[in-house]
């Protein structure tokens, strides 16, 4: 479904993308990990064509996206700080984005209720606490039930309810045949969820593997668990050399 | 373009600044317009206050509020649509729900008080002024990537036009006053739109001793027909070019 290659991004002397070739495939569930400033949201960012990359192509249902815009009626996004104009309500800005896209009236409005942001719709964004923010984008992304989910930090600041939902939604909507990419920081949030691990460092791709591969390597059954010994294993290579 | 800019419109005509501004305005155009007997006096006072606020409030307002949007442009630029047309959505938002602020505030006053040709090239001057430090606060916004940054841009370049420019100008005339510098004077005026503005209602009202230099060379060499259609040529240039530059910048930006 996506395909990027040979993806490479500086910001100054700073490469925030080294080279990233990756190829993510309907119905799993992608998760990037590595620490602050390895390039996770760059990468998403670049997928979405926030980010101009310097080098290298992305495609998506094999058409390249290069200045095309049409392609990101395939893409729900959720970013990881929620903004909106003050004193728009919920309802408006939800009703804003049904307005603008307007090539698909068939509305997923499952987690809406299930989050309990119809109740609240007159609500102006000001009076808003951050987790209230993220249950109305995590509402737009999955809105037009679209091929491909980004979800950039989903379950930081929700409460922990809100997230259960959350999961069980990824995971239902991955059922069906979706692609989603999820960055977190909170690696047993992604327990059960994820299929796939990419791990970032410096802008550079250091694995690229399933879970069930990790767990056969090193023998762990929790997430954090498996990262963190690969990590060590990695660690003490490149430390031999 | 036309959805976003609805919504954008709906949110900033209930923003307490702008109805704020609107207010000061029309309480300003108020008091000014009935403290005198005279209606050129009023007006010509309501104009000072157009060419010292309206800049300074247009690109400070607008910077600020680009910059705030930073996160919610960039969740309409991950839905499907064109960037240019996010850009100039928001642009023509601000304008609107700005020129509607001063039109109400300064427009409502004047048109009840003294209804006539040089009130309505007062209101034309300042709706054009809000289009034009609109417009500059985008290019602003669009080439600055730091907030603070950008608010102290949009500051400098108020008070340059505002203020320095026409010392600098002063300078010019008083280092060159040997040399016949009319005309030089008069295409130098055109990179200054508070100046334009100034002088397109100068050239309405008959007031030539306040009409400073350029706006007596103005009438002089153009007449008040021509000038006027001149000065608004050069002030539509003065909102185009900002725009057209900031969506090509805007094009190549990462968010």
């Amino acid at each position: 479904m996506i395909h990027i290659n040979a993806l490479t991004k500086s910001f100054g002397s700073f490469k925030a993308l080294d080279n990233i070739s990756l190829n993510f495939a309907k119905g799993r569930t992608v998760s990037l990990l590595g620490p602050n400033g390895s390039g996770k949201t760059t990468l998403i960012k670049s997928i979405l064509g926030l980010v101009i990359p310097d080098k290298g192509t992305i495609s998506i249902n094999d058409k390249q996206i290069g200045n095309d815009w049409q392609y990101r009626s395939h893409i729900g996004y959720m970013p990881q700080i929620g903004r909106y104009p003050e004193n728009m309500t919920i309802g408006q800005v939800i009703k804003m984005i049904k307005d603008i896209r307007k090539d698909n009236v068939q509305y997923d409005e499952e987690l809406i209720t299930q989050l309990g942001v119809n109740k609240i719709s007159s609500k102006t964004m000001r009076s808003l606490s951050g987790g209230t923010r993220q249950k109305v984008s995590a509402c737009l992304a999955f809105l037009f039930s679209p091929g491909i989910l980004i979800l950039d930090e989903p379950t930081a600041g929700l409460d922990p309810l809100a997230s259960e939902i959350l999961k069980d939604k990824i995971i239902q909507e991955c059922n069906k045949g979706k692609l989603v990419l999820i960055t977190s920081h909170i690696l047993s949030d992604l327990d059960g969820i994820t299929n796939d691990v990419v791990y970032l460092q410096d802008g550079k791709l250091i694995f690229y593997k399933s879970v069930d591969e990790l767990q056969h390597m090193t023998s762990e059954t929790k997430l954090n668990k498996m990262i963190a010994s690969v990590m060590r294993n990695e660690h003490t290579k490149t430390a031999d050399i | 373009m036309k959805t976003i800019m609805k919504y954008v419109v709906a949110d900033l005509i209930r923003n307490k600044v702008i109805v704020v501004y609107a207010i000061i305005l029309a309480v300003l155009s108020f008091s000014v317009l009935s403290i005198d007997e005279n209606p050129a006096k009023g007006l010509l006072s309501l104009l000072n206050v157009t060419l010292l606020f309206v800049p300074l409030i247009s690109i400070l307002f607008a910077t600020i509020y680009y910059f705030n949007s930073i996160e919610f442009i960039e969740l309409l630029l991950a839905q499907p649509v064109r960037r240019n047309k996010v850009l100039l959505a928001e642009y023509a938002g601000l304008t609107i729900s700005l020129s509607l602020a001063y039109l109400l505030g300064v427009g409502l006053p004047v048109m009840i008080i003294s209804p006539n040709l040089a009130a309505i090239t007062l209101l034309l001057s300042g709706f054009l002024l809000t289009l034009i430090f609109t417009a500059i606060a985008l290019l602003i916004f669009v080439l600055f990537k730091d907030k603070t940054k950008g608010i102290g841009a949009a500051i400098a370049a108020a008070m340059f036009f505002t203020l320095l420019f026409d010392g600098l100008l002063l300078i010019f005339i008083y280092s060159f006053n040997e040399y016949p510098i009319d005309k030089a004077v008069l295409g130098i005026t055109a990179f200054n739109p508070v100046d334009l503005a100034r002088i397109l209602m100068l050239l309405q009202l008959d007031v030539a001793v306040l009409m400073g230099y350029s706006g007596a060379l103005f009438k002089k060499f153009l007449g008040t027909g021509t000038g006027s259609v001149y000065v608004v040529i050069c002030m539509l240039f003065w909102v185009l070019l900002p725009l057209l530059l900031s969506v090509r910048v805007f094009r190549k930006k990462d968010l």
